[in-house]
């Protein structure tokens, strides 16, 4: 018995969303509970008070009322639309991530998370996040459709393989938090599990300043850049045979047929992996496909390369 | 109905064919036509999830559906339409031969030109175009060698071929289950089985057999014509 | 009604020719064209079914007692799953009532001597017979471990279980659905007894056109889904493949287009059954009766605006988000406008507690529930959170079983006495019912906290502080699983021991209570002729506009 007491009805509320989550939760158990228990107690009391007497008893007709059906009718749909107003105005106000997000990076893979840090700390399953901070997940799969859930945050996304999917959250208090993968993906789905450590800022920067053992993704990316032989023709005084790509991230770029697209990461994405459905200006289609030479990871230390030149000057090209 | 002796007195009034869960002759055709129309309707959604992702596709993938689109060779795409056009015309005719009374031959002649169209549109098919395909190295799954010149859209234009197979391989098969009911039909006027008051079989295999007709109709154009054949195009 | 003439009672029901004993042997069952007979059929291949899926349930509740599993590999959990789902949906939910009672009564209840293509009525039988060998041959062969759910591109690249057999399977047996929907669309609409006008036809023929209209609308598409999936696996394709180009997405959509309003196929149905046994066990009129009708035709038609909802998180734009959670919202409306219509029957009625209405009444608390919680998954900032975790697998099991399947049980209870002739004991039967809404309850209402917890679903293995919720849950199942096994023991004991049941056992109003128990094979010695609107227990003269 002591043991069903001490069981917690809801996770840690850990995020800035969480309460608010929550809040709808309490309400929409307790519109359940209202209504459970009203019909459980009409049928319980019509039960008895109406229960047969004699074994030929008909009873007489009660009729039909339009009034009581209007009723039963207006009175649930207006609390439809409560729930579906409250609903959704927090899930709107939830999809877009506050502007100076710090950004991270997630792969989920058969049947691991790989974290990336924009500074160059690599993590398996874990995941550490400055509290009080708003973070943006970027995140892709390598293989199957995986997804990332944090229950204490109270956010979930779908991780899709081919292209980025992305969360926020910004994390309130410091702490140890579970971190699960929710969509079913094969043999090890439910060890595909791990930790978010939420730490002070200052405790934070010592452990990014000690995990960074490696180069930053930027700095990653320029490498591989120059390996593959994308500076051959993206040379960025815009005179090689491509479009140079400083200044380029964060701006709307005109295609070939008129229209324009923003220069985000799953624009980039789609240009390293399928460069025909992505023709800029009026470039030649000449740029090969590099699917299957870099893994999700290279593309995003490339993207992050790209998008350390944004602030440069954008020579105009074509 | 009556009881049982006044059933049995109608009884011999019923024409062969005649089903008993119905009350009269009436019933049982309009029974057999809505039958069919219902039919239809789930053949409509069955087509319709494969055209819907045919459309989705060629929405994010025009320029590969382009290419893949003139791999087929359109000339043998309009003799079919226009063979199946014509299947539908006999099968008009025979169920009208036998609405007015015509002779089991002049049913059977119609029917079985009806069949032959449709032996020949199945025919054609395999012959001048799947043999073709298979001969130029692109069927799915089979042997498909994407050309040089596609470059990144070689992807999708197997996607293309697939979709046409998929969708002229299912639009082939509901050919020959049509083939196989027309031959039955045939097989059934032989026996004498139809006249004026009772053709229902003859009508609503004449539904499906429009449906299959139709079904082409729209298959044509969305497989065949895409991007136009213009020279420099 | 005027009725067809009663048979003489002094005839003992063994003695007189009905559909069970008109003739003898395995080949006059296997080449019936008798509804009866085709329903009976049914009867005993979803039992069967049935039982295999319970079993893979059984087992993974005992495997989840324990945080580490106490059973079985993951690998071996992951197919328990999966075969549970798909033997549980597509073999045993979406034929149940229509299926087994559908076929048994819908000819009767409208005053017909068969369903208009009997034939064709067989031949789906056979086709679902066929679709279970192949489900069947699937879990023998290395089992399937995609879920019920398929979803790609683990199912069409990575998977190394018999999907394409379980595919085929499933698309086999839809089109035994398609034929069952056609054939009951047509026979409602055009083999109607003389005066059985659409306004006097009793409610389950109303829930049972709007389930074939599912069945006919939804069906093809999970057929042609399925197909592609199964192309994709076969020539290695790209449909679905994002690595060859597919849209993993585009896989969802078209899964979800049909299997959303699948689980309308499994409710609506029930919900006609409850309307019926609210009825005969009041002795009442159902309250609203053509608000109860036309709410069945209106989750009909909504239920194919809202399959996006299963797909909140998928990344779908925040536009088709809100519209597919206003839709889900919608579909809510007409459920509820049945709950307070059955409840408001009860009123000033005479009610019996047998076993069907003890069922009925259980449907009616237990869906309430289970459609409420629907609520939090239509809310979509709920929805993020509970999305694939235990509170799905709650809801949708408070609807299906704490719903559907009592339903199921209520309907067999009831007509088993017309369906066979012999009257079931009661008691047992109420027994019966009290373990299975006890065992129930006990099961699935922790995985409600277990999710809000955060604990996700199809999770072989799972963190230590779950476990007590786990054990609860395991423990209402082998409560359930007796509460099932009862039932199945006393109704076979009735066949040969029961009492004989006589034309009408619960004095309740309808075609197929003026008949003999069991009945004839032509149903009606003579067509009836209906004259008064259904229900009619207080004797009430119609209003003009309803003739």
């Amino acid at each position: 018995m002591a043991a069903l007491t001490a069981i917690p009805l809801k996770p840690e509320a850990a995020s800035s969303i969480a309460e608010g989550v929550d809040q709808l939760h309490y309400f929409l158990t307790a519109i359940t509970l209202f209504f459970t228990v009203v019909i459980f107690a009409a049928i319980f009391f019509l039960m008895l008070k109406y229960r047969r007497r004699s074994p030929d008893e008909v009873p007489a007709e009660t009729g039909e009322h339009l009034l009581l059906e209007i009723t039963w009718t207006v009175i649930p749909s207006l609390i439809c639309v409560v729930i579906f107003v409250w609903a959704s105005s927090l899930y709107v106000q939830n999809a877009r991530p506050p502007a100076a997000s710090t950004e991270m990076f997630v792969i989920g893979k058969q049947w691991m998370w790989h974290i990336q840090h924009p500074e160059g700390p690599r993590e398996i399953d874990e995941l550490h996040v400055p509290v009080g901070v708003p973070i943006k997940l970027t995140m892709t799969s390598q293989d199957v459709i995986h997804d990332f859930y944090i229950p204490a945050f109270r956010v979930k996304k779908d991780v899709l393989p081919g292209r980025y999917s992305s969360i926020w959250f910004q994390a309130t208090q410091t702490g140890t938090y579970h971190l699960y993968c929710a969509q079913y993906c094969g043999a090890q789905h439910s060890m595909m599990i791990g930790w978010v450590y939420v730490m002070t800022p200052s405790d934070y920067a010592a452990w990014l300043a000690a995990a960074s053992t490696n180069e930053s993704m930027a700095a990653q990316g320029e490498r591989l850049f120059t390996q593959l032989g994308c500076s051959t023709c993206h040379v960025s005084d815009g005179s090689g045979r491509g479009p140079t790509l400083a200044g380029l991230y964060g701006k709307q770029e005109k295609l070939r047929d008129g229209s324009s697209r923003l220069v985000d990461d799953s624009l980039i994405r789609e240009a390293i992996v399928n460069p025909n459905s992505v023709p800029v200006g009026n470039y030649p289609p000449i740029m090969p496909t590099f699917k299957g030479q870099v893994d999700e990871e290279q593309v995003l230390q490339l993207i992050a390369y790209i998008k350390s030149l944004a602030s440069q000057e954008r020579t105009n090209g074509k | 109905m009556g009881d049982m002796a006044a059933h049995g007195a109608v009884h011999d009034a019923h024409p062969p064919g005649f089903a008993h869960q119905f009350e009269d002759v009436q019933q049982q055709r309009d029974a057999g036509r809505l039958g069919m129309w219902v039919f239809l309707a789930t053949e409509i959604l069955f087509f319709g999830g494969m055209f819907t992702s045919y459309t989705i596709y060629r929405q994010l993938h025009l320029s590969a559906f382009v290419t893949g689109s003139h791999l087929l060779v359109v000339k043998f795409g309009a003799i079919n339409t226009a063979v199946l056009i014509c299947s539908s015309l006999t099968m008009a005719m025979a169920i009208r031969s036998a609405q007015t009374a015509k002779s089991k031959g002049t049913i059977i002649f119609w029917l079985i030109l009806t069949m032959a169209l449709g032996a020949a549109f199945v025919g054609l098919k395999l012959r001048f175009e799947w043999y073709r395909d298979y001969l130029e190295a692109i069927v799915p799954g089979i042997n498909f060698v994407p050309h040089a010149k596609w470059g990144a859209d070689a992807g999708q234009v197997q996607m293309f071929m697939c979709f046409y197979f998929f969708m002229t391989g299912l639009h082939a098969l509901h050919m020959v289950v049509g083939l196989g009911i027309l031959s039955v039909l045939v097989w059934m006027t032989a026996k004498g089985r139809f006249s004026p008051e009772y053709n229902a079989p003859l009508e609503i295999s004449g539904l499906y057999w429009h449906f299959v007709d139709i079904v082409w109709i729209f298959l044509f154009p969305l497989l065949y014509l895409i991007g136009g054949r213009y020279p420099g195009s | 009604m005027s009725t067809a003439i009663s048979p003489p009672h002094d005839v003992p029901a063994e003695t007189r020719t009905n559909y069970l004993n008109a003739s003898y042997g395995i080949r006059s069952w296997l080449l019936t064209v008798d509804h009866k007979r085709i329903g009976i059929l049914y009867l005993i291949s979803i039992t069967f079914m049935f039982m295999i899926g319970g079993f893979a349930a059984s087992l993974m509740r005992i495997h989840l007692l324990e945080p580490q599993g106490a059973l079985v590999q993951p690998e071996t959990y992951n197919r328990l799953f999966s075969i549970h789902g798909i033997v549980m949906v597509f073999f045993f939910l979406v034929p149940s009532i229509p299926a087994t009672l559908g076929n048994f009564l819908i000819p009767i209840m409208i005053g017909a001597r068969d369903v208009a293509f009997p034939k064709l009525n067989l031949l789906s039988w056979y086709i679902f017979i066929t679709g279970s060998c192949f489900v069947l041959f699937a879990i023998v062969s290395g089992g399937v471990d995609t879920g019920w759910t398929f979803y790609a591109p683990y199912s069409s690249t990575f998977s190394h279980t018999s999907v394409v057999a379980a595919a085929l399977g499933i698309f086999i047996a839809g089109f035994s659905s398609i034929l069952t929907g056609l054939n009951f669309v047509v026979t409602i609409h055009k083999m109607r007894a003389p005066g059985m006008t659409w306004f006097r036809l009793p409610l389950f023929i109303w829930a049972m056109y709007a389930t074939s209209l599912i069945f006919i609308l939804g069906t093809p598409v999970i057929a042609i889904t399925l197909f592609l999936l199964g192309l994709e696996r076969i020539l290695h394709v790209g449909i679905f493949d994002p690595a060859i180009g597919g849209d993993p997405l585009l896989f969802q959509h078209l899964f979800w287009f049909y299997s959303h309003p699948a689980v309308y196929i499994m409710i609506l149905p029930g919900m006609g059954v409850v309307s019926e046994l609210i009825a005969a066990f009041s002795r009442k009129r159902i309250f609203g009766y053509a608000f109860v009708a036309f709410s069945s035709l209106s989750i009909a038609v909504i239920s194919f605006l809202v399959w996006g909802h299963h797909m909140f998180v998928t990344g779908q734009s925040v536009y088709a988000g809100l519209i597919f959670s206003v839709l889900s919202f919608l579909v809510a409306i007409p459920s509820a406008v049945k709950v307070f219509n059955w409840t408001a029957t009860l009123y000033k009625g005479s009610i019996s507690y047998q076993a069907p209405m003890l069922y009925a009444l259980g449907f009616i608390g237990l869906f309430t529930m289970g459609g409420l919680t629907g609520l939090f998954l239509a809310a979509l900032a709920t929805d993020v959170h509970l999305n694939g975790t235990y509170f799905i697998v709650a809801h949708f099991h408070y609807v299906m079983v704490g719903g559907a399947v009592m339903a199921y049980l209520g309907g067999i209870h009831y007509w088993w006495p017309k369906i066979t002739g012999r009257m079931y004991p009661d008691l047992w039967a109420r027994i019966a019912a009290t373990i299975v809404f006890v065992g129930f309850n006990l099961t699935f209402f922790p995985q409600f906290v277990l999710g809000y917890l955060g604990m996700p679903r199809r999770y072989a293995v799972y963190p230590a502080e779950f476990q007590v919720l786990n054990v609860m849950s395991s423990a209402g199942a082998s409560i359930l699983a007796i509460g099932y096994g009862i039932p199945l023991i006393y109704l076979i004991w009735s066949l040969k021991y029961g009492a004989p049941a006589g034309p009408n056992p619960w004095g309740a109003k309808g075609l197929e209570w003026t008949i003999p128990s069991p009945p004839p094979t032509e149903n009606f010695e003579e067509m009836p002729i209906v004259t008064e609107q259904a229900y009619n227990y207080a004797g009430t003269e119609e209003e003009g506009h309803h003739g």
